[in-house]
C-alpha cells in the first residue's frame, strides 16, 4: 500500500517540521523544561533550548541572528516573576522583547515568529502546551524566509 | 579556524538516552569535527570507571576542552568540572550537553528525530567548548563569624547552631525584646507548647553561649567589604545610642512577616467584635474558662477565613499563608477546651489543614464545630444589628446553596500573612525581593535558603509563610550553609561574571544604571579615558547588563555573544 503512496507534497502546512529555538534560564525555566522530558511528555524534537543566566540577558541580536540561520521561531522562557537575580526582570525581558520584534521587522520576519512566556521550575505541562500551539502556528505560517 | 583539542563523551544513560538515541550515530557526526580529537561513548559517564577514562584522555592527549553529553546540568557540572580539574584541564573549559531530560526522554516517540536532535546539541556544545576561555574561581579567604538579623524563632535557633558548630555569632533584633511572633502566642500546634515559653528557653540557650553576641533595639546601618568579609556597622538605640562594627562571613536574613491588617469595613471590621486571627488567639490565650469579650459572654463565633490570602486578581496577596487555617482549627480547640459550650462556625474556602494537621480539623468537626463553604465570588457580609448582636450571612455551598444567617457574638477574621516592610536592609543587602514581596530564594528545592548576593542566606518567614517548626528547619538550613562556607576559612565564587571591553566602552553608564547589585564602577584607562569596569566579586552573571550596552562592549563570560551565536549555527544547520 505505501509503496503506491505519492509522497506527501512539501508544501507548508504538511510535512513542513518548523525549528523552535528555546531561550531558557538556568534556574528557573530550564528546571521546567527538564521536568517536561522526565515527565515523558513529548514535543517536537526541532524544539531546541539554549540555557542562559537570565531572561534579562538574552540579546535582541540573538533572536535576529537565529532566523538569520534558519530558525522558524524563538521562544523565551522566561523567569516570570520568579527571577532570583532582579527584581524588574519581567519589565527587562518585556523591553528587550520588544527590541528583538523591531529588529525582526526590519528584517522582515513575521513579529508572530517570536514568543515568550513565563515558564517555572516546575511548568512542565504550559512549556509543552505552549510547544504545541507554537509549532502549529509556525506551519501555518510557513518556513522562515519564505514570505 | 581555531585549533583545539577537545574530548567527547556521549552518554548511554545506561539505556536512558540509547534506548531512544542512536549514541554511535551521534558520536561519529561529531567525530568528524577537526577540533574533536576523542570521542567516545560510555555506558555511564558519571560512574568512577568512565571519569577515571576521560581524566586519563585529557592528559595523553593534552585535551584544552570537554564536552559531556549526558543528563541535565543541574545534575554532574560540578562532578565533570572536578574531572577536568583533576587532570589538569580548566573546569570552565567543559560544556556540559543534556541529551536525557531535553532529548531522549522528551522524544521517546522519535528516534530519528532525537538522534538528529543530539547531534545538532552536541555541535553546539563543541561550538561553545571551543570559544571558551579559562577562567579561575574568585577564591575569598572567609572570617568564621555570622550575622543573624532577626531574633524570631527562625533566627534564635539558627544562632545557636551556628555557635554549636563553632562560628561566632552577632545576633541583632530590632525591637527590645527577641521571639517575635512566637512570642506572643500562647498555646501552638502542633505540640501544645507556650509560644511564650519556648522563646524564654531559646533565650537562655543563646545566653548560655559564649559565642553569641546578642543586641536587642538593634539594626544593621551598614555593610561594606567584599564576600567573605563583609564589614557590618551595628547600631543600637536606647540609653547610649551607639555603633558597634564587626566582621562576619555569612549573613542570614531571619526577619519573618507581618499580620495582614484588615481595611476599615473589610467584613466588617471596625465594628465592635470583628477581630483578627491574632487578636483573637490572644484573647482565647489569656481567658481561663469561658469567653468574655468587652463585658458580654461570648456564646458564638464565626470564623471567616482567607482574609488577606489568595485575593486573586484583586490585590497583591495573592498566595495562600498556609498557618491560618490550622491555626484557626487549632485556636478553635483551645477555646473548647475551655469553653465547651461555645458555638463555632468556620466560613472558609478551602480547608488546607495540610499533612498531620488534618487530625485537628477532623477532632474539632467531631467536637461539634460547623464547617461552611463559601465561594470567593460570593464572601459572607457581616453586620451589627441595632441590639448590637453581629450577624453574618453566607451562601453555603455544600449544603443548601441557600443563604444561612447567623447570629454570633464575635466575627474572627482568619488574617493571612504578609511581608515586613523593611525597604532599608533590602537596599543595604541588595535582598531579592520577589513579586509578592517576601525575599526569594535562589532555587525553592535546590539551594532553599542562598540568595544570588553571595553570603547572605534567607530563612523563616521572611521567604514565604511557614509554619514556626518549618521556620526552625530554614534556620537550620542556613546553618548547614553557612558551615560548609566558613568552615573551610575559603571560599570559590564563580567567575562566570560579565567584563566590559574597555576598547569599546564609551563610559555611557547605562550599564551602571542597570545593575541593582552595584557591580559596575569607573576606571581610568591610560590617556584619561574613562571606562565602566566590573568587579567580579560583586556581579552576580545575571546579563542584565550586557543587552542594554549600546556598544555591546558587555558580555557574561561562558554566554558570550560569540558562543551563543556559535551554538545557534551548529543548532540550525543541517544534519548530514
Ligand atoms: C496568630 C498566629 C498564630 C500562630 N500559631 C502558630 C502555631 O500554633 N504553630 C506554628 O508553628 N506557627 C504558628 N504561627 C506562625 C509563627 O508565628 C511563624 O511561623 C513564626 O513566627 C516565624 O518565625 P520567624 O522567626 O521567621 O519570624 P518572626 O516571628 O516574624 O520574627 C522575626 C524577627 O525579626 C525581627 N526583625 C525584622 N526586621 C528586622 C530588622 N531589619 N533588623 C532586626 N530585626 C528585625 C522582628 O522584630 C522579629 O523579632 C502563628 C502565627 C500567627 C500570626
Ligand atoms: S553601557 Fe556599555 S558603553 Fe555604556 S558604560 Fe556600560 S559598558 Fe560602557
Ligand atoms: S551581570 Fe548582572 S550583576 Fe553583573 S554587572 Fe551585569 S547587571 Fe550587574
Amino acid at each position: 500500500m505505501a509503496t503506491t503512496m505519492a509522497p506527501p507534497a512539501p508544501t507548508a502546512g504538511t510535512t513542513f517540521g518548523p525549528k523552535i529555538l528555546v531561550f531558557s534560564t538556568n534556574n528557573i525555566s530550564d528546571p521546567g523544561i527538564d521536568l517536561a522530558g522526565s515527565s515523558h511528555l513529548h514535543y517536537s524534537p526541532r524544539a531546541m533550548t539554549i540555557a542562559v543566566p537570565c531572561s534579562s540577558g538574552i540579546a535582541p541580536e540573538w533572536i535576529a541572528y537565529a532566523f538569520d540561520q534558519g530558525f522558524d521561531g524563538v521562544f523565551i522562557a522566561s523567569d516570570g516573576e520568579e527571577c532570583s537575580y532582579l527584581t524588574d526582570c519581567s519589565e527587562r525581558s518585556a523591553k528587550l522583547f520588544e527590541r528583538a520584534q523591531a529588529m525582526m521587522a526590519e528584517k522582515g520576519y513575521a513579529p508572530e515568529r517570536l514568543k515568550m512566556a513565563a515558564i517555572c521550575s516546575v511548568c512542565a505541562e504550559p512549556f509543552v502546551k505552549y510547544m504545541h500551539e507554537f509549532e502549529a502556528q509556525l506551519r501555518e505560517l510557513g518556513p522562515v524566509g519564505v514570505a | 579556524m581555531s585549533e583545539r583539542k577537545i574530548g567527547v563523551y556521549v552518554c548511554q544513560c545506561g539505556g536512558n538516552i540509547s534506548d531512544y538515541v542512536d549514541v554511535e550515530r551521534v558520536r561519529q557526526a561529531v567525530a568528524e569535527d577537526p577540533d574533536v580529537v576523542v570521542a567516545r561513548t560510555a555506558m555511564f559517564t558519571c560512574s568512577d570507571a568512565t571519569q577515571d577514562e576521560i581524566a586519563d584522555d585529557i592528559k595523553l592527549d593534552d585535551l584544552d576542552g570537554l564536552v559531556v553529553a549526558s543528563c541535565s546540568p543541574k545534575l554532574h557540572t560540578f562532578t565533570f568540572r572536578g574531572v577536568a580539574r583533576r587532570a589538569g584541564l580548566n573546569p570552565y573549559r567543559y560544556t556540559q550537553v543534556n541529551l536525557r531530560e531535553q532529548d531522549s526522554w522528551a522524544h521517546t516517540d522519535d528516534r530519528l528525530g532525537a538522534t538528529e536532535k543530539a547531534i545538532r546539541l552536541v555541535r553546539a556544545g563543541i561550538a561553545r567548548t571551543r570559544l571558551l576561555e579559562p577562567l579561575d574561581p574568585t577564591v575569598v579567604e572567609t572570617v568564621p563569624r555570622a550575622l543573624v538579623i532577626g531574633a524570631g524563632i527562625a533566627g534564635l535557633r539558627a544562632a545557636i547552631g551556628l555557635a554549636d558548630i563553632g562560628l561566632g555569632v552577632v545576633l541583632i533584633e530590632r525591637e527590645a525584646e527577641v521571639g517575635g511572633h512566637v512570642r506572643e502566642l500562647g498555646t501552638m500546634y502542633p505540640h501544645d507548647r507556650q509560644g511564650q515559653e519556648l522563646i524564654s528557653e531559646l533565650l537562655g540557650e543563646v545566653r548560655r553561649r559564649e559565642g553569641i553576641a546578642l543586641f536587642t533595639n538593634a539594626e544593621l546601618v551598614r555593610k561594606g567589604g567584599t564576600f567573605g568579609n563583609y564589614e557590618v556597622d551595628i547600631r543600637t538605640r536606647g540609653d547610649s545610642n551607639m555603633t558597634r562594627r564587626f566582621e562576619v562571613g555569612s549573613i542570614i536574613v531571619a526577619t519573618g512577616f507581618d499580620s495582614y491588617l484588615p481595611e476599615e469595613g473589610e467584613y466588617g471590621y471596625g465594628i465592635p467584635g470583628v477581630l483578627t486571627l491574632p487578636e483573637f488567639k490572644k484573647l482565647v490565650d489569656a481567658s481561663e474558662g469561658p469567653l468574655v469579650y468587652g463585658d458580654r459572654p461570648v456564646r458564638s463565633v464565626a470564623y471567616i477565613y482567607c482574609v488577606g490570602s489568595r485575593q486573586g486578581e484583586s490585590g497583591p496577596h495573592q498566595y495562600c499563608s498556609r498557618f491560618c487555617c490550622t491555626s484557626a482549627v487549632h485556636t478553635d480547640l483551645e477555646l473548647r477546651a475551655k469553653a465547651p459550650k461555645v458555638h463555632q462556625y468556620h466560613l472558609y474556602r478551602d480547608m488546607r489543614t495540610y499533612g498531620r494537621y488534618e487530625l485537628l480539623y477532623n477532632d474539632s468537626r467531631e467536637k461539634g464545630s460547623a464547617y461552611l463553604k463559601f465561594a470567593p465570588d460570593t464572601p459572607p457580609e457581616v453586620q451589627r444589628r441595632g441590639d448590637g448582636q453581629l450577624e453574618v450571612r453566607v451562601h453555603d455551598q455544600l449544603a443548601s446553596q441557600e443563604e444561612v444567617n447567623l447570629d454570633v457574638d464575635l466575627v474572627v477574621l482568619v488574617t493571612g500573612m504578609v511581608p515586613r516592610s523593611n525597604q532599608e536592609l533590602i537596599q543595604r543587602l541588595k535582598l531579592p525581593v520577589g513579586r509578592d514581596g517576601f525575599f526569594n530564594e535562589i532555587h525553592p528545592k535546590l539551594r532553599p535558603v542562598e540568595t544570588v548576593v553571595d553570603g547572605v542566606a534567607i530563612c523563616g518567614a521572611c521567604q514565604f509563610p511557614k509554619t514556626a517548626g518549618e521556620s526552625v528547619a530554614s534556620g537550620l538550613a542556613a546553618v548547614s550553609w553557612s558551615a560548609a562556607m566558613l568552615k573551610q576559612g575559603r571560599a570559590e565564587l564563580d567567575p562566570q561574571v560579565a567584563t566590559v571591553d574597555p576598547d569599546l566602552c564609551t563610559f555611557c553608564g547605562v550599564c551602571m544604571e542597570a545593575c541593582p547589585y552595584g557591580a559596575i564602577g569607573q576606571q581610568e584607562l591610560g590617556g584619561s579615558r574613562q571606562v565602566a569596569v566590573i568587579d567580579p566579586a560583586t556581579c552576580k552573571g545575571c546579563g542584565g547588563c550586557a543587552p542594554l550596552c549600546p556598544e555591546h562592549a558587555i558580555n557574561v563570560l561562558g554566554y558570550t555573544g560569540r558562543e551563543v551565536e556559535a551554538m545557534i549555527e551548529s543548532l540550525a544547520a543541517g544534519v548530514a
